[in-house]
C-alpha cells in the first residue's frame, strides 16, 4: 500500500466522520494558531520597540546622576559645569555634541483645554542630538536661552488637544502652570516611544524651565545629559571620556562613580531581552495548548480504534498486516494535525493582523510578523504531535488479534 | 501437488478465563481435499466457529498440527499469516462485515489493496461483482443493499483474490430460506467453475445436505463424518 493510497483512504475515513474530525482538529488549530499569533506579536513588538529606540537619535549616550546600585550615597547632581566640561573637543574628542535637559510634568492650557504633558527644558543642541525637527516655526535659539524667553514648541499631540489642529499656531499663547508662553514652533510627529507617546511633549528654553517652572536647586542642576558621539565606532570611547571627566569633577573614588552612563545599545539590548523573554513565555503557554491538542488527538484516535475494532479485525482477516493498520492510523492522525496546523497558521496570522489593525487604530505603529521559521516550526511541530500521539492508538489497533477484533461488538 | 488442501492433527484450543478453562476444541483431526465441499454442523457452542477461525488462520491453536495448502501454519509469523489469509482464504461471515462507508466496489477491492497488486484492481473487483450478479450495484453502499445483495458483495470480496478455500460461517444465517438458497447456489457454482474448496458452517440441514461431506462437532470433538 503506497503513501498516496494511504492518504486518500485516511481522508475518506476522516471525511466519513466530519464532526469528530473537526473537533479533534480544533485542538490543534487553536494550539498552532496561538503559537503563531504569539510569535508574530512578539516579533512585531520587538521591531516596534527597537524602531522607536533608534528613533531617539543616533550614537547616543545618556548620563544620569546616581550610581548603578544603592551603594553610592548622596550622589552629586549633574550640573551645567559638567556639561561644559564634556563639550570640549580637546579633552573629549569623541563627543560630537552635548545636550543637557531638565524634564518634568507640567499642565498646559489654552482656552478651556488643559493637558498634562512632559515639559523639557533644552538648549539648541537638543535638536540635532535628539533628531528633532519642526514642521512649522523655528527652533529654540541661544538668544531664547540668554533671555529666558517665554517661548514654547508643542508636540503634535499637545497641539491636537489644545487647538484641534497642527498648523497656523505660531504666535498663539498657551499657559504653562499659569504663565503665558508664546508658541514659536510645532514639532514633527515622532510616534510612540518606550515611555508613552513622544508627541505629548513641549520644549522650552533650558533657562526658562529652570527659572520659572521646574525650579531645581542648585540653580545650575541638570536632569539628564544627552551626549552624541562623533560616529558609531567612537561610542565606547565617548563613554570612556564622559566617565573620566565627570568622575574627576565629582572627585569619585575609583569604581564608585556617582553617575550612570547608559548607551542606546544598552537600551536596545535590554528591550530585546525583555521582549525575547515575553515571547518565549507566552509562546510556551501557547505550546502547552498545542500539547493539549495533541492529547485530544490521542484521545479521539483511541476512541476511533475502539469504535472500529471490527473494521480492523475485518481488514486483518482480508490480509492487512500490522504495518498496514499502523500506517492507516498514523496517516489519519498526522493528517488531522497537519490540516489542523495549516488552518491554525492562518488563524494565528489573522489574529496577528487584527491586533495590528487595532493598535494602528489606537495610534501605535505595530506590525505583527509571521516569519517563515514560525510557520515551518508550527507545521513540523503539529505533524510530529499527530504522529507521536497517534502511535499509541495505532499500535493498539495493529496488535489486535483478528478473531477477537471480529467478535467485538 | 498434495490432494489435501487442509490437514489437521489433534488440534486443541483452550480459552483461559481466569481460573476456568474452556476447551473449545479437543483434538480435532481432519483432512479436506482440494475442491471439496464440506459442511460443519453441531450444536451452539460446540466449537464450529473456533475450528473455522483456526483453519482460516485468524487464530492460532493451543496445540496440534495444521498444514494449509502445504504450509505448516505454526511456523509462520504474523505477516506471513496475513499473507495466507489474503491469498489462500476467502471469508464469508454471517453478518456480512462490509465497510459501511465504502461502496460495493471498494469493499471488494479491499483484499487486492493488501496483496500489493497495483494495477487493474478496479477491473478485477468489477468482474468479481459481475460474477455474483451485482454489476448494476457497484457504486452502492451496504446500507443501500438488501441482505442477500450484501452477502453477494461479501462473496465477491472472498473470491476476488482467487483463493484456494472459501470459508463461510453461517453465510445464510441472517437470510430467509429463498435468498439463502441463492447464496448457496452461488457458492456451489463457484466450486464447480473454479474448483474452490468450500467449508460452510450451518445449522440448516437443507444447506448442509448440498455438501459432499458433513463434519459434525460435539463439545469440541468430531462426532462423526457422514457423506451427505
Ligand atoms: N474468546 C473466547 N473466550 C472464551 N471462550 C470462548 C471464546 N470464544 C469461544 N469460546 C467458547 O468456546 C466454545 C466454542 O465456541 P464457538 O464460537 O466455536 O461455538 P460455535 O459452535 O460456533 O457456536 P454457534 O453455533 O453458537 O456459533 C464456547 O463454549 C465458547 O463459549
Ligand atoms: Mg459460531
Amino acid at each position: 500500500m503506497n503513501i498516496w493510497r494511504a492518504v486518500i483512504e485516511a481522508l475518506e475515513s476522516l471525511n466519513g466522520n466530519k464532526m469528530r474530525s473537526g473537533l479533534t482538529m480544533l485542538g490543534i488549530v487553536i494550539g498552532v494558531g496561538a503559537v503563531i499569533a504569539m510569535l508574530a506579536l512578539g516579533a512585531g513588538a520587538q521591531d516596534t520597540i527597537l524602531g522607536s529606540l533608534s528613533g531617539i537619535g543616533t550614537n547616543l549616550l545618556f548620563v544620569f546622576s546616581g550610581g548603578e546600585d544603592e551603594s553610592i550615597r548622596n550622589p552629586e547632581p549633574l550640573t551645567m559645569g559638567d556639561v561644559d566640561a564634556l563639550d570640549d573637543s580637546f579633552f573629549a574628542p569623541s563627543i560630537q555634541a552635548v545636550a543637557p535637559v531638565l524634564q518634568g510634568n507640567a499642565e498646559v492650557s489654552h482656552g478651556g483645554e488643559v493637558s498634562t504633558v512632559t515639559l523639557t527644558g533644552i538648549t539648541p543642541a537638543y535638536f540635532p542630538v535628539r533628531n528633532y525637527t519642526v514642521i512649522e516655526g523655528e527652533e529654540i535659539t541661544e538668544e531664547h536661552i540668554l533671555g529666558r524667553a517665554s517661548v514654547i514648541l508643542l508636540g503634535v499631540e499637545v497641539a491636537d488637544t489644545l487647538f484641534g489642529r497642527r498648523f497656523g499656531l505660531i504666535g498663539e499663547t498657551v499657559r504653562v502652570e499659569g504663565q503665558p508662553f508664546r508658541v514659536i514652533g510645532i514639532l514633527e510627529e515622532r510616534g510612540g516611544g518606550m515611555m508613552g507617546s513622544q508627541d505629548n511633549e513641549v520644549l522650552v528654553p533650558f533657562s526658562t524651565a529652570q527659572a520659572r517652572i521646574l525650579r531645581r536647586s542648585p540653580a545650575d542642576r541638570v536632569d539628564v545629559i544627552f551626549v552624541q558621539a562623533v560616529d558609531a565606532d567612537s561610542v565606547l570611547e565617548a563613554e570612556e571620556e564622559i566617565s573620566q571627566i565627570i568622575s574627576q569633577r565629582h572627585r569619585n573614588a575609583i569604581g564608585e562613580n556617582d553617575f550612570t552612563i547608559f548607551s542606546q545599545q544598552d537600551m536596545v539590548d535590554t528591550a530585546s531581552s525583555i521582549t525575547g523573554i515575553l515571547t518565549t513565555f507566552i509562546g510556551g503557554i501557547a505550546a502547552i495548548s498545542l500539547l493539549v491538542g495533541g492529547i485530544g488527538i490521542m484521545n479521539i484516535m483511541l476512541v476511533s480504534v475502539t469504535e472500529r475494532t471490527r473494521e480492523i479485525g475485518l481488514r486483518k482477516a482480508l490480509g492487512a498486516r500490522k504495518r498496514d493498520i499502523l500506517i492507516q492510523f498514523l496517516t489519519e492522525s498526522s493528517l488531522l494535525s497537519l490540516v489542523g496546523g495549516i488552518i491554525g497558521i492562518f488563524l494565528g496570522w489573522a489574529i496577528g493582523a487584527i491586533v495590528g489593525l487595532i493598535s494602528a487604530n489606537s495610534g501605535t505603529d505595530f506590525d505583527p510578523i509571521v516569519s517563515l521559521g514560525a510557520v515551518l516550526l508550527a507545521t513540523i511541530f503539529s505533524t510530529v504531535i499527530g504522529l507521536f500521539f497517534g502511535i499509541y492508538p495505532a499500535n493498539r489497533a495493529a496488535n489486535l488479534v483478528p478473531v477477537e477484533a471480529l467478535r467485538y461488538e | 501437488m498434495d490432494d489435501n488442501v487442509i490437514v489437521t492433527h489433534d488440534l486443541t484450543k483452550v480459552y483461559k478465563m481466569g481460573l476456568v478453562e474452556v476447551h473449545a476444541l479437543c483434538g480435532v483431526s481432519l483432512e479436506i481435499k482440494r475442491g471439496e465441499v464440506v459442511a460443519i454442523m453441531g450444536a451452539s457452542g460446540s466449537g464450529k466457529s473456533t475450528l473455522m477461525n483456526t483453519l482460516g488462520c485468524l487464530d492460532q491453536p493451543t496445540s496440534g498440527e495444521y498444514i494449509l495448502d502445504g504450509e505448516i501454519v505454526a511456523d509462520l509469523d504474523d505477516d506471513q499469516l496475513a499473507d495466507i489469509r489474503n491469498r489462500k482464504v476467502g471469508f464469508v461471515f454471517q453478518s456480512f462485515n462490509l465497510l459501511p462507508r465504502s461502496t460495493a466496489l471498494s469493499n471488494v477491492e479491499l483484499p487486492l489493496r493488501y496483496s500489493g497488486i497495483t494495477s487493474g484492481r478496479k477491473e478485477k473487483a468489477r468482474l468479481a461483482l459481475e460474477s455474483v450478479g451485482l454489476s448494476d450495484r457497484i457504486d452502492h453502499r451496504p446500507a443501500e443493499l438488501s441482505g442477500g445483495q450484501q452477502q453477494r458483495v461479501a462473496i465477491a470480496r472472498a473470491l476476488v483474490n482467487d483463493p484456494a478455500i472459501i470459508m463461510a460461517d453461517e453465510p445464510t444465517g441472517n437470510l430467509d430460506s429463498k435468498v439463502g438458497q441463492e447464496i448457496m447456489d452461488l457458492l456451489l457454482n463457484l466450486n464447480k467453475e473454479s474448483g474452490t474448496t468450500l467449508i460452510i458452517i450451518t445449522h440448516d440441514r437443507k444447506i448442509a445436505a448440498q455438501a459432499q461431506r458433513i463434519i459434525r462437532l460435539h463439545d469440541g470433538r468430531i462426532r462423526k463424518e457422514v457423506a451427505a
